[in-house]
């Protein structure tokens, strides 16, 4: 007789149990994250205090919390339906721009009038995105060339386009040399709830997306479409769905949402065009994680969305309290990332301890899980 | 010199300085995924490589020992990967996007203090005879001629060795080299280190010598460019440095239109220039039915497939 681990796969695990595992991946994080703390001369306790203090401790820092939870959790529904169909969109940092640039073409050079302004900025700058995204659709149907690639480099491809405008023909008349446009006329600028910084349109406009992309997902054909596009296109195209027509809509979709992201961001909170990093403060790469910890279930990623958006303003607090850069989020993030898919094993193996007697093969065991 | 002369050698030497790092990177990416493993963190392991090299340089004033560093560093970082997937098996896009977060965080987070320091003793002109007569070769480190050579070696070790063999089997069907008695998951570890090595390398070379100096995002996408190069070679080291040199005269020619274009728009060019490069490629390579190795991406399991 002697002690055996047995490992069984299951099927689905269970919902509690994913919720379970997110949450430990992320206390796992942040316990690593500590170390990274003492090693900066840090004492963890406190960063860990500041950091609390920074993302729910007062009205303004839940506000600030939910000032960034907006970007991430727009954008992350549309990621989640592209990861659904295992498109590997990685461009919404620069569907985001480009968003944001055609909303500030909108409100600061369209000749419409100003009650128009706002419906005409959020319906272009998701067109924007959303053409941006789906010529990365375009360059893997056509061109065959892989998303990734596509996706990352309109990225830089965009962020230049944004430095462009903003140091040559949209410089700003009225700024005195600096790198941004003129501000927008107040028309074109988003209310906010109450005294707080948190645009009330673009809040709602977070669950409506949420709420779409879930409905789109699970009640539609095209949802069902895409699912099985996700699981493997030869599978698809037997089953007689054009593949290449639904990676286009993914990409249409998801890189339309980051658009109207970006023009909730120069609208609601700078009201102007301004340097990339500054619109963006990596949300397009934050909010893949957002709709990975979610399993790419849009209603999750609302969840996940306010999480990050804590994580980015405690981040912020620790920043000004011990002059941490701005780089600890991409580590964080990154923690996040490794130890959300190493629990991805715990998810589906059932590991038991069990009796076994002597001179049993360990390959029988194994055979059982398939 | 002649007038003409002078425009060579300066247009072949910046083209030779650019493609370095790019060629390197892209040689080690092509190992790894040569192996089966897709790693999305050049970027991340080229910066961590960059701000080691640095960072030993600065303390230690020898450049050799920050260069060796650098390759150490990367290459224990690329481990990470390695480990998540080949031993865990997880998503390699997902854990590769993850590597790159760290390398750039870590980098960004402990370089923050070397910003705008300068180096005493970086890398020193290396010559070697004949070679370096060549217009445009007079003034480069060793790294553009190790580069060079690495690529020859490394394709020939791929395409005329046992080792090559085995690599690319283990990268095409690895049930099959298991059956075979082929270690698949030590082999694709070592692929794995390999190309974190040669990406932290590229780093060390862009911080002590193509412009000796540290600051965060010095790698401007070159580990993205990598990725892209790795599939406009075919997988093929040859082609790597074709595509490398190509990749670098092109940015060179953009740069010299800064005077009529604004640098911001042809900053684009270098982002543009692998979507262009591939739109001809894959249809060259549908043409000749010629692939990414067929297991790329998909963990190894023995006995489930």
């Amino acid at each position: 007789m002697r002690l055996r681990f047995q490992v069984t796969r299951r099927l689905e695990p269970s919902a509690s149990m994913v919720f379970f595992v997110s949450v430990l991946s992320l206390l796992l994080a942040f316990l690593v994250s500590g170390l990274l703390f003492a090693f900066l001369g840090i004492s963890p306790l406190e960063a860990y205090r500041v950091f609390w203090r920074g993302a729910f401790g007062s009205l303004y820092a839940l506000s600030e919390t939910v000032k960034r939870m907006i970007p991430l959790a727009i954008i992350g529904a549309g990621l989640a339906v592209s990861f659904q169909a295992s498109v590997w969109n990685i461009g919404a940092e620069g569907q985001m721009l480009i968003g944001a640039i055609v909303g500030t073409w909108v409100a600061l050079f369209s000749p419409l009038p100003p009650s128009l302004l706002l419906p005409a900025m959020f319906i272009l700058g998701f067109l924007g995105g959303a053409l941006w995204g789906a010529f990365a659709a375009w360059c893997r149907n056509r061109l065959a060339i892989n998303e990734i690639i596509t996706t990352l480099m309109l990225n830089y491809v965009a962020a230049n386009l944004v430095l462009y405008l903003i140091l040559g023909p949209w410089k700003g008349k009225t700024v005195r040399g600096f790198a941004y446009t003129d501000p927008f006329p107040q028309e074109a600028w988003l209310a906010t709830i109450g005294t707080t910084r948190v645009p009330l349109m673009t809040f709602l406009f977070a669950f409506l997306a949420a709420l779409f992309c879930y409905f789109l997902l699970t009640k539609t054909t095209f949802g069902f479409e895409l699912r099985v596009v996700g699981r493997g296109e030869k599978a698809a195209h037997l089953a007689g769905i054009p593949a290449q027509r639904v990676v286009a809509l993914v990409l249409f979709l998801s890189g339309g949402l980051a658009g109207i992201a970006g023009v909730g961001e120069v609208s609601g909170i700078h009201h102007m065009l301004r340097h990339p990093a500054h619109i963006s403060l990596g949300y397009g790469f934050t909010a893949i994680i957002v709709a990975w910890i979610a399993r790419a279930n849009p209603l999750g990623v609302l969840a996940s969305a306010f999480l990050f958006g804590a994580l980015m303003s405690g981040q912020d607090a620790l920043k000004v309290a011990f002059g941490i850069p701005f780089q600890v989020m991409y580590i964080l993030n990154g923690l996040v990332l490794l130890f959300l898919i190493a629990s991805e094993q715990l998810l589906y193996y059932r590991v038991t301890l069990r009796v076994a007697p002597w001179g049993e093969k360990e390959d029988e065991y194994d055979r059982v899980l398939d | 010199m002649s007038t003409i002369g002078f425009w060579i050698s300066g247009v072949v030497g910046r083209t030779l300085a650019y493609s370095v790092p790019l060629l390197l990177s892209t040689l080690g990416e092509i190992y790894a995924e040569r192996s089966g493993i897709l790693n999305l963190g050049v970027e991340g392991l080229m910066s961590l490589g960059a701000f080691s090299a640095f960072a030993v340089t600065f303390f230690s004033g020898n450049p050799w020992l920050g260069v060796a560093v650098s390759g150490v560093v990367a290459g224990c970082a690329s481990l990470v990967h390695a480990f998540f997937s080949v031993t865990l098996r997880t998503n390699q896009v997902v854990s590769g996007l993850a590597l790159g977060m760290l390398g750039m965080g870590v980098s960004g987070v402990l370089g923050r203090d070397f910003e705008g320091k300068v180096l005493a003793t970086t890398l020193p002109v290396f010559r070697l005879p004949f070679l370096s007569a060549l217009p445009g070769f007079e003034k480069h480190n060793v790294f553009v001629y190790v580069s060079l050579g690495l690529a020859v070696i490394l394709w020939f070790v791929l395409f005329h060795t046992r080792w090559g063999i085995v690599i690319r089997s283990v990268g095409e069907n690895p049930a099959a080299c298991d059956a075979m008695g082929v270690n698949v998951t030590l082999v694709r570890y070592a692929c794995v280190f390999f190309g974190g090595v040669l990406a932290g390398l590229s780093g060390g070379y862009l911080s002590l010598g193509y412009r000796p100096s540290w600051s965060y995002g010095m790698t401007a996408g070159v580990g993205w460019l990598a990725i892209a190069l790795t599939i406009f070679a075919f997988w093929n080291p040859f082609w790597g440095m074709v595509g490398a040199y190509l990749f670098g005269i092109l940015y060179h020619f953009s740069f010299r239109f800064q005077a009529q274009v604004s640098p911001e728009l042809l900053n684009t060019l270098p982002y543009l220039f692998p979507l262009v490069a591939l739109s001809f490629v894959s249809r060259l390579a549908a043409r000749r039915k010629v692939g990414p190795p067929a297991s790329l991406g998909v963990p190894y399991q023995r006995g489930s497939s």
